[in-house]
């Protein structure tokens, strides 16, 4: 770093102010680590058919399994290790998560800037688009995109892209604007440089504060939204189960009592969704010019 | 004020045509519905009687402008699978969804408005805060969690609640209800909770903001000042004042609880619209798919119009922005 405090430091200086958020950015990291490291830390592999067995399907918490190891969290119907189920399943969730947001981010971002940039009738079209979409709720969109496009990573990352872009496409398209008319724009557009390195050098950096807030929630928001569709059957093949898709496998039978199937992998996609929505609570907070003293 | 309507109607409509294009074409140009609707072993003369008679042999376009010829006629098609027109399908299932959302929506903002405005007026009491706490887990967690977890305890730990149906329903205008009977509302309660939570949370934030932004003006200062007592500061005026976004979010909510009911009702097997599209994405029916989905998108545009005009009749600035 250089010499005084950069503006990195000095972020996390306010940051760090709020001991509820380092809490929940500790927890999101941890997560994160769990989840890249799952075969590394898990008990067993459980996307492996030939280390499961049926003889351990449905165990309660603490069972002594036929691998000759304790099943800390249980068994699933399928005979898994839920606590390695879950690291497995984190990394999944965390991996559609990441993906759908960061390419609506880049669809979005192009797009709503595209539309301040060009004005127009381009801009009325774009804006026009994105405004009826986000009249539109998410969680059926995607629904019927999935439906639609059938199953699998790649299917369910567009369909998310679809149900979210739009959310970004709104706020870039918001800052854009509003940086649009600055005159640091104009005198660069004066110049020789060529618009798209206008934008992308000078008229982005200056839309990336609210951006970044988005991007936080709707990652969080995908993690979600990905969880309840698998949870209606209509996300990930069964083979290499999220955490929504362990959930849904529990849910059967919650009724006679075996709730531990259910309930972990819910209580880690509990965890890790309010975690990442309390981070982007506390950074939106510190980039917003009204709140501050 | 006329030319506002007009504006706006037009726009209605045009969103509508234009939604009614995607979805036909984005459900009925992917796969091959003839697959789900006969048997695999039939003979190809059957398979063509069948293509010929749902009209799947004509060119896409030709079968969008008879769908839309019929739908200008209330038409909106036969399900492959029951096998009886979709309105009445639709209809049928309607009214369960609807108390659903109603008693959901209505009990969400009464509740969360005065929770809000109360988190508002006083933000610093560890109630407000407490409240907030509460109303960050109802946006934050997804609501089929929640659905599993009232399940879990009131249905299966506790026994007090049922898990899933309608229960006893009494018949008014020829229209199956739940919430007229005791046993009726007992199913109602836990899928109710669960759609309710979160428009809950974000009434509570609605009114939260709106409140504190409200006495911190003018308007509050001088009604202080003139000797108003602070009930009627808050009910005569702020009231008021922080309606306008609730009306615009509940008339939202209203629309988009539809939507989120096709979760609440899959986990509670109430038999509503939403489970009715659940099952007919997975047996790929495609006439419900478009059918709900028009209606979907009316309904939304519908609320969109209605909004606007109830803000224009409020809010005398935006009818003059339209017609300045």
């Amino acid at each position: 770093m250089s010499a005084g405090p950069s503006r990195l430091a000095l972020f996390w200086a306010e940051y760090s102010e709020n001991k509820i958020a380092v809490l929940a950015l500790v927890v999101v990291v941890v997560m994160i680590l769990l989840a890249l490291f799952a075969a590394l830390i898990s008990p067993q592999n459980p996307y492996d058919l030939a280390n499961l067995s049926l003889r351990d399907s449905r165990r309660p918490p603490g069972f002594v399994g036929s691998g000759g190891y304790t099943h800390i969290l249980g068994t699933d119907p399928q005979g898994r290790d839920l606590l390695s189920a879950i690291f497995y399943g984190l990394r999944i969730s965390i991996q559609i998560g990441l993906a759908a947001g960061f390419v609506s981010l880049s669809i979005g971002t192009t797009l709503g800037i595209l539309a301040a940039y060009l004005g127009g009738r381009v801009e009325t079209l774009i804006m026009r688009l994105v405004d009826l979409q986000l009249s539109f709720p998410a969680i059926l969109l995607a629904l019927v995109i999935v439906a639609l496009l059938g199953q699998g990573k790649a299917q369910l990352i567009g369909a998310l892209v679809a149900a979210q872009y739009a959310y970004f496409a709104r706020t870039a398209y918001g800052a854009a604007k509003a940086e649009r008319g600055k005159d640091y724009i104009e005198a660069a557009l004066a110049t020789p440089l060529s618009a798209r390195l206008v934008l992308w050098r000078h008229m982005l950096p200056n839309c990336t504060p609210p951006l970044i807030v988005v991007a936080t929630v709707q990652i969080a928001n995908s993690i979600s939204l990905e969880a309840t569709l698998s949870f209606l059957g209509l996300g990930l093949p069964v083979t290499e189960p999220s955490l929504g898709m362990l959930i849904s496998n529990g849910f059967p039978y919650m009724m006679s009592g075996r709730y531990w199937i259910s309930v972990y992998p819910g209580v880690a996609l509990i965890i890790l969704i309010v975690a990442i929505n309390i981070v982007g609570d506390q950074v939106r907070d510190q980039f917003n010019p009204r709140l501050r003293k | 004020m006329l030319g506002f309507i007009i504006q706006r109607f037009i726009q209605a409509v045009g969103v509508m045509a234009v939604m009614s294009v995607i979805v036909f074409f984005g459900v009925y140009a992917i796969g091959n519905p003839i697959d789900i609707v006969i048997p695999p072993d039939a003979t190809q003369e059957i398979r063509l009687e069948a293509i010929r008679r749902l009209g799947l042999d004509r060119p896409l376009y030709e079968q969008y402008f008879t769908f839309l010829a019929n739908l200008l006629q209330g038409d909106l098609g036969r399900s492959f699978v029951y096998n009886m027109p979709v309105l009445e399908l639709i209809g049928g299932r309607l009214p369960a969804t609807l108390e659903l959302v109603l008693i959901s929506v209505i009990s969400a903002t009464v509740l969360g408005v005065s929770l809000g405005i109360y988190a508002g007026y006083r933000p610093d009491s560890w109630v407000s805060k407490t409240i907030m706490a509460v109303s960050v887990l109802g946006f934050s967690v997804p609501s089929f969690w929640v659905g599993l977890i009232l399940i879990l305890f009131f249905a299966v730990h506790l026994g007090w609640l049922p898990a899933g149906g309608r229960g006893d329903t009494v018949m008014i205008w020829g229209v199956a209800w739940s919430f007229p009977t005791l046993n009726g509302l007992s199913h109602i309660a836990l899928p109710a909770v669960n759609l309710a939570l979160f428009k809950l949370a974000m009434m509570i934030r609605l009114a939260r903001a709106g409140t504190r932004e409200i006495m911190l003006t003018d308007t509050i200062k001088f009604a202080r000042a003139a000797g108003l007592s602070e009930a009627t500061i808050l009910r005569r005026h702020l009231l008021k004042l922080i309606s306008i976004p609730i009306i615009t979010v509940f008339g939202l909510e209203l629309g988009s609880t539809l939507a989120f009911a096709v979760v609440t009702e899959t986990i509670f097997s109430w038999p509503g619209v939403g489970k009715l599209i659940i099952d007919s994405i997975a047996v790929l029916d495609r006439p419900v798919m478009v059918a709900y989905l028009i209606l979907v998108a009316f309904l939304f545009v519908t609320i969109n119009f209605v909004i606007d005009l109830v803000f224009a009749l409020i809010d005398p600035r935006v009818r003059d922005g339209a017609s300045a």
